[in-house]
């Protein structure tokens, strides 16, 4: 397992991570002090968002809780010209990428279906909600990437990588392993991203599999490789350097963050009907925001910037929650837009009629 | 010429106008499909641009989503009817949902392919009409052609469409010669039309059962009987106007399907012919199906069939009110 910040907060490479000490080593304090700032807002909004629903604000939350790291690093991984294709639950991650938070709230609100367009949320594509489906979307945007010859020309600034992510639970659909044939057979400019969070909802990571998911990398003939992914750092380094072979076309990579989810699957959920006593508490210990608080301390980041950190990100998250009070339903007729993007006879005879109907009431009452 | 050849032109065609128009499937390359729809296409444009792919139907339409959203026009190849279903997940949630989800940003320019069908003797899985699935999705168009001419520009006008078509190809069509006219199309791809005109009883259907119920009439005309016969062409969105004028003229419609009755096509349309012709109407809408059974060892398939004396035998009853 490749980690380099250990849960002490200590700067200690196991030795899988030798390869990659040397990419950490170079990070500039700006871009560590980041990390940190995006882990702590993505926790803030995190705690608001339960909140918000718990409120009865929001018709679901979807925790992040704990996963902080292994979103962080990865996604600060990418290139601005790369593709993420989330699963729905990397809520920093469109947030790094620059998606505006209230667009997931719409979401969870129940406002939209999404609706937001990647091309302007720095490639960072919508949420979905069926499980692995996005592996294949992701497969195949990056087979179009390497047929529209945007992979090993040697231009950082034109090679594209597709950075996808999904969960342990996800592993187990079949779309998840077509994925990783087309991937592998194409040789895409790829790399699939497991978050293994350790929970599918109520069943364990072992009812999944029976064998360290990042062995499925190899077993289609691509690296496969197992981080701490409470660890910011590894998170990033294991990343970047993959996305960058992706980019040289050298194929895709598969990535399995060990990490935790704190808090519940959703809203919907309890998890102390089904986790081992003591387990969170473990976990806890290997909290991804308080190891990397330590080193940052020990390398001498002063009790201001962590202040400040905390406060920017409580502001965000007051104005994400005061945004999302004010969201409207989407008017009626919405009902029928886009579903078809050329005309559709049906979708306007039911406009139509819905429109009467409604209408029909307005003239009762006047 | 035949409708597989009709096919073959009009992908040849799509390729030459466009280069993000792509086709995969399973066997579509140098093969050029178990059919041969796709017979000399991989020799002319490359493996960039007709694609073998791995043996995997959700797969397949999966990674055409991608595609699509970086893009390009991908056609698919479903080998069979009856292999469909693996891919019906990404389908029905996924690529009937891409332009909704995302506020009309991400039209899905995807054309899936799918040989439908019975009456070519073959075996389990091989002879499905599963058509009603779709059209149940909204999102998804559907269309079949039954003649060699409709599918040259049938083919054509899908793969030029922004929403996901499904494009179900009558089998046993593939071999039968038909003229095509190279130059026009004469209507729009989600027209319904008058094959034949008569005054007695319309008679409706698509894809292989248009053939069977120009079959019928023949028959019919001999026993003194007139029936109007109407290939729906598009099952999703319907054209209704055409059959409604004609349902108002003859005052009877049979429906004749080769897919499974319950819940079906037919059952639609018979709803929506007895909402709007029913002042016109002189007997009930009546269903010409196959048997709400699996399909059957392809030595029954004669008996599973709508054939042309069952569609007959409907008509009698229709005429019998």
């Amino acid at each position: 397992m490749v980690q380099i910040l250990t849960p002490d907060g200590v700067i200690a490479p196991s030795a899988e991570a030798e390869p990659y000490a040397e990419l950490v080593e170079g990070l500039d304090d700006s871009t560590l002090e980041t990390f940190y700032r995006d882990m702590v807002r993505s926790r803030r909004l995190d705690i608001m968002g339960a909140n918000l629903q718990r409120q009865g604000q929001l018709a679901l939350w979807v925790p992040s809780h704990g996963q902080e790291a292994a979103q962080v690093g990865s996604a600060r991984a990418a290139r601005t010209q790369d593709h993420i294709f989330p699963s729905y639950r990397e809520h920093v991650v469109g947030m790094i990428r620059g998606l505006d938070p209230v667009r997931i709230m719409a979401l969870l609100r129940g406002a939209t279906l999404g609706g937001w367009d990647p091309a302007e949320t720095g490639n960072f594509h919508l949420y979905t909600l069926v499980l692995a489906s996005q592996t294949l979307h992701a497969t195949g945007y990056a087979m179009g990437l390497r047929f529209d010859g945007l992979v090993g020309t040697g231009d950082p600034e034109t090679d594209t990588a597709v950075l996808v992510y999904y969960g342990d639970g996800s592993t187990s659909q079949g779309d998840a392993s077509e994925a990783l044939v087309f991937g592998s057979s194409f040789q895409t400019p790829q790399v699939y991203f497991i978050q293994n969070n350790q929970w599918a909802i109520s069943v364990p990571v072992q009812r999944q599999s029976r064998v360290p998911l990042a062995q499925r990398g190899p077993g289609f003939g691509m690296p496969g490789i197992r981080i701490d992914g409470n660890d910011v750092l590894a998170s990033y380094a294991v990343t970047r350097t993959a996305m960058e072979q992706a980019r040289a076309g050298e194929g895709p990579s598969l990535i399995e963050a060990l990490t935790y989810r704190m808090g519940a699957h959703t809203t919907a959920d309890d998890p102390t009907k089904y986790r081992p006593e003591g387990e969170l508490e473990s976990w806890i210990a290997r909290d991804p925001i308080s190891r990397y608080r330590t080193w940052l301390e020990g390398r001498g980041a002063s009790e201001a910037f962590f202040d400040q950190a905390d406060a920017d990100a409580d502001d965000y998250a007051a104005d994400v929650r005061r945004r999302t009070l004010e969201l409207q339903a989407p008017s009626r007729p919405a009902i029928f837009e886009h579903v078809y993007s050329e005309p559709h006879p049906l979708m306007a005879q039911q406009a139509e009629w819905l429109e009467r109907y409604e209408a029909g009431f307005e003239g009762g009452a006047a | 010429m035949p409708m597989g050849k009709a096919i073959n032109a009009g992908l040849r065609k799509a390729l030459a106008d466009d280069p993000k128009v792509l086709l995969m499937g399973e066997d579509i390359g140098p093969l050029g499909g178990v059919f041969r729809v796709t017979e000399g296409l991989h020799a002319e444009f490359g493996g960039d641009r007709v694609i073998d792919s791995p043996l995997a139907e959700s797969g397949i339409v999966g990674t055409a989503i991608g595609l699509a959203m970086r893009g390009y026009r991908p056609v698919l190849e479903i080998q069979f009817d009856g292999f469909v279903f693996p891919a019906f997940d990404q389908i029905t949630t996924q690529l009937g949902r891409q332009n909704l989800r995302h506020d009309g940003r991400m039209p899905m320019p995807v054309v899936i392919r799918i040989p439908y069908g019975g009456h070519i003797g073959s075996i389990e899985h091989h002879q499905e009409s599963p058509e009603a699935y779709f059209t149940h999705t909204p999102g998804i168009r559907v269309v079949s052609p039954s003649s060699p001419h409709d599918a040259y520009w049938m083919i054509q006008e899908a793969i030029a469409s922004n929403d996901p078509v499904i494009f179900f190809e009558p089998k046993s069509r593939y071999w039968p010669k038909g003229p095509v006219d190279l130059d026009h199309a004469g209507i729009a791809l989600h027209s319904s039309r008058v094959m034949r005109r008569g005054t007695d009883v319309t008679v409706v259907g698509h894809g292989a059962m248009v053939a069977t119920l120009l079959q019928a009439a023949d028959i019919a005309e001999q026993e003194g009987r007139s029936l109007e016969v109407v290939d729906l062409r598009s099952l999703s969105p319907i054209d209704y106007g055409p059959l409604v004028d004609s349902v108002q003229r003859t005052g009877r419609l049979v429906v004749a399907q080769e897919a499974v009755g319950f819940t079906s096509l037919g059952s639609e349309v018979a709803a929506t012919i007895a909402e709007r012709c029913f002042y016109s109407l002189e007997a009930p809408v009546l269903r010409v199906s196959s048997f709400d059974t699996p399909f059957p060892p392809a030595a029954l398939e004669a008996d599973y069939l709508p054939s042309p004396d069952r569609v007959l035998e409907a008509v009698d009853r229709a005429l019998a009110y």
